[in-house]
């Protein structure tokens, strides 16, 4: 019995170290971001060159804010590339929200069984298409689709990345909410039936609103996957610093950027440091975003109890 | 994205096995007796360079074990300050030496710099192949890419609006037409930028109105626009004999520096560089030889618009 105890123990302890060590790496990753980022605050050269006062200044200079950061005089203005991101993401929820919600209400209320067992693996199988194939097909085909259906000037804009990131992020919720549906007791469903409650009343009366934490989650945990990935908005994008809400022009995100130029930008320089504070400031905003949903999630399961 | 990643392996595995029949066929060469006295030399300057410059000296030394060969980057200033200072046996530069540094390396290292001629690079301008524009000027391209320029009727094409692509700002393909086109200006924001050349092919092959710039890719649907030096000026196609005579307008030498006329190693490695072998690897790399017939043309690593010859080479 202590023998089997002690082996329980060094089990648990096993386990807590390794999930210690995921949690220590992203603390980690977050303080090697941060002190790449450093100079600009602590070094007066680095400080001079890069103006982080100016980064979200809107007014004063001529072309508002710009990012133009190899030239005799650089500027680093980074709201093109935030409203960038925001706006490519917002185009990708706009595409993947409804059809990856009325994808999972459908296999886990509606669908037979049989085509369910199908449909699911399928439509997770989405996910496994790596990034770059997704941004090489709507460079080469979604662009000039898009292009001829909606009569666009520019082949590459917002509009393409976003449906070619939206293709990315369908899995993702599908899975995530498909499995909050089929989570709801059976019983809830058997006493909405049995109320006389047509099956449609029932999916989207009954079921939804109980797994309405989980259908939440999926969406954030999409939403983060949009604003987090790279190749697909670096191919299809076109990669335009454009200041504009319109999502019709040529976009470039924050994580393009940062790929497009980390890899040719002088070490420990003014650049290399802006682009540190581009990805901190991703890592803010996602962690952000985590945060709140978290708190919102717990909230309404919270007050999905009180009502059950 | 750099062109050699596109080289077919049996060609390499051919130039080495080339390369060492030559070294067994004649062991006692005079040079190779020259070289004995330095085993070791050091090359360094411009980055656009530094991927050909590795690749002679890798082949180089595949054929003569005894050597050593270094190559490093950082750019034609730093190589030619190198070459001031006497750190470096050869310098590479992507552009001509000025005077006043002429005068610095005969003051510090007591001889005059040699000027060697080791590559030519060209840049070309595509459009799609339904644009009727008869040619641009280099004015023009600036007008069109500092985006004071807006339509196409204004350089004389149709009345439509211009759609513009170029290269990411890490590439040295956007620092060459930064500084001869837009003579250090600054893009306009509305260019869209893609990861390597066939990337830019592409798309203005698919954009009636687009009109992009690279290396001389062959890809289907693009049209590549002759350039003129100034406006009214005779348009020059980007053509081999053309980028070779120097007439076109978006070309460069590149050039290779001594302190004196290169000796012993240094000599034979310029021997090399020379040869019909050596400019074999220029166009290999993606630049273009020196003499006609010396290599194979630049379309071979061009094939299907998949590879990107030009300045792609250079970070």
């Amino acid at each position: 019995m202590p023998r089997r105890r002690r082996l329980e123990t060094l089990a648990e302890g096993a386990v807590a170290a390794v999930a210690g060590t995921v949690v220590v790496a992203i603390g980690l990753i977050f303080v090697f971001v941060a002190r790449e980022a450093l100079p600009l605050l602590t070094d007066p050269a680095v400080w001079e060159e890069a103006r982080p006062d100016r980064f979200f200044a809107l007014a004063g200079e001529a072309p508002r804010s710009t990012w133009q950061p190899v030239s005799e005089d650089p500027r680093y203005g980074v709201w093109p590339l935030l409203v960038g991101s925001l706006k490519v993401t917002a185009v990708a929820l706009a595409f993947a929200a409804p059809v990856s919600l009325g994808a999972a209400v459908y296999t886990s209320e509606f669908a037979p069984p049989r085509l369910r067992e199908f449909l699911k693996p399928v439509i997770e199988l989405l996910a496994g298409i790596p990034s770059v194939v997704l941004g090489f097909f709507a460079l080469l085909v979604m662009a000039s689709w898009v292009q001829d259906v909606f009569g666009l000037q520019y082949r590459l804009n917002g509009v393409v990345a976003g449906l070619a990131l939206g293709l990315a992020v369908v899995p993702v919720v599908f899975t995530v909410a498909e499995d909050a549906l089929r989570a709801v007791p059976r019983a809830y469903r058997d006493a909405a039936l049995a109320l006389g409650a047509r099956p449609s009343q029932v999916a989207l009366t009954v079921v939804v609103p109980s797994a309405l934490p989980g259908i939440l989650a999926a969406l954030i945990l999409g939403l983060g996957r949009a604003i987090g990935e790279t190749m697909i908005v670096l191919m299809a994008s076109g990669n335009a610093a454009i200041l504009s809400l319109d999502p019709t022009v040529s976009v470039r995100t924050l994580t393009a950027t940062i790929a497009a130029e980390l890899a040719e930008v002088v070490f420990g320089g003014a650049h290399y440091a802006v682009l540190f504070f581009l990805g901190a400031m991703l890592f803010v905003i996602t962690f952000g975003l985590n945060l709140f949903a978290e708190w919102w999630v717990a909230r309404l399961r919270r007050r999905l109890a009180g009502l059950a | 994205m750099k062109p050699t990643d596109h080289l077919p392996r049996t060609r390499w595995i051919a130039a080495l096995a080339l390369g060492l029949l030559a070294a067994c066929a004649r062991p006692p060469e005079p040079e190779g007796a020259a070289a004995g006295a330095t085993t070791s030399i050091t090359v360094k300057g411009s980055d656009t360079l530094v991927q050909l410059g590795q690749r002679w000296a890798e082949l180089y030394m595949a054929a003569h074990p005894e050597a050593t060969v270094q190559v490093t980057g950082g750019g034609s200033g730093t190589g030619i300050s190198a070459l001031i200072n006497g750190t470096t046996d050869i310098c590479q530069a992507s552009r001509a030496m000025k005077e006043s540094e002429r005068v610095a390396v005969k003051e510090k290292r007591g001889v005059d710099p040699v000027e060697i001629p080791v590559a030519l690079d060209g840049l070309a301008v595509y459009v799609h192949e339904s644009n009727p524009v008869p040619s641009l000027s280099v004015e023009d391209l600036r007008a069109l890419y500092l985006g004071q320029v807006k339509s196409w009727k204004e350089v004389g094409g149709p009345d439509a609006k211009v759609v513009l692509y170029g290269r990411e700002n890490s590439s040295g393909t956007y620092g060459y037409f930064k500084e001869h086109v837009l003579e250090e200006g600054d893009f306009a924001p509305e260019v869209q930028t893609l990861p390597g050349t066939a990337a830019v092919a592409d798309a203005v092959a698919k954009d009636p109105n687009g009109i992009g710039y690279g290396g001389v890719a062959y890809a289907r649907g693009i049209r590549l626009v002759p350039i003129s030096k100034e406006k009214g000026g005779e348009a020059v196609a980007a053509r081999l004999e053309e980028v070779e005579s120097g007439r076109y307008p978006l070309s460069r030498s590149l050039y290779w520096y001594t302190a004196g006329a290169p000796s012993g190693l240094a000599a034979a490695f310029r021997d090399y560089a020379l040869s019909p072998e050596g400019q074999k690897v220029v166009s290999e790399v993606g630049y273009y030889p020196l003499r006609v017939g010396a290599a194979a043309p630049p379309e071979a690593p061009a094939q299907g618009g998949a590879a990107s010859p030009g300045t792609d080479a250079s970070p």
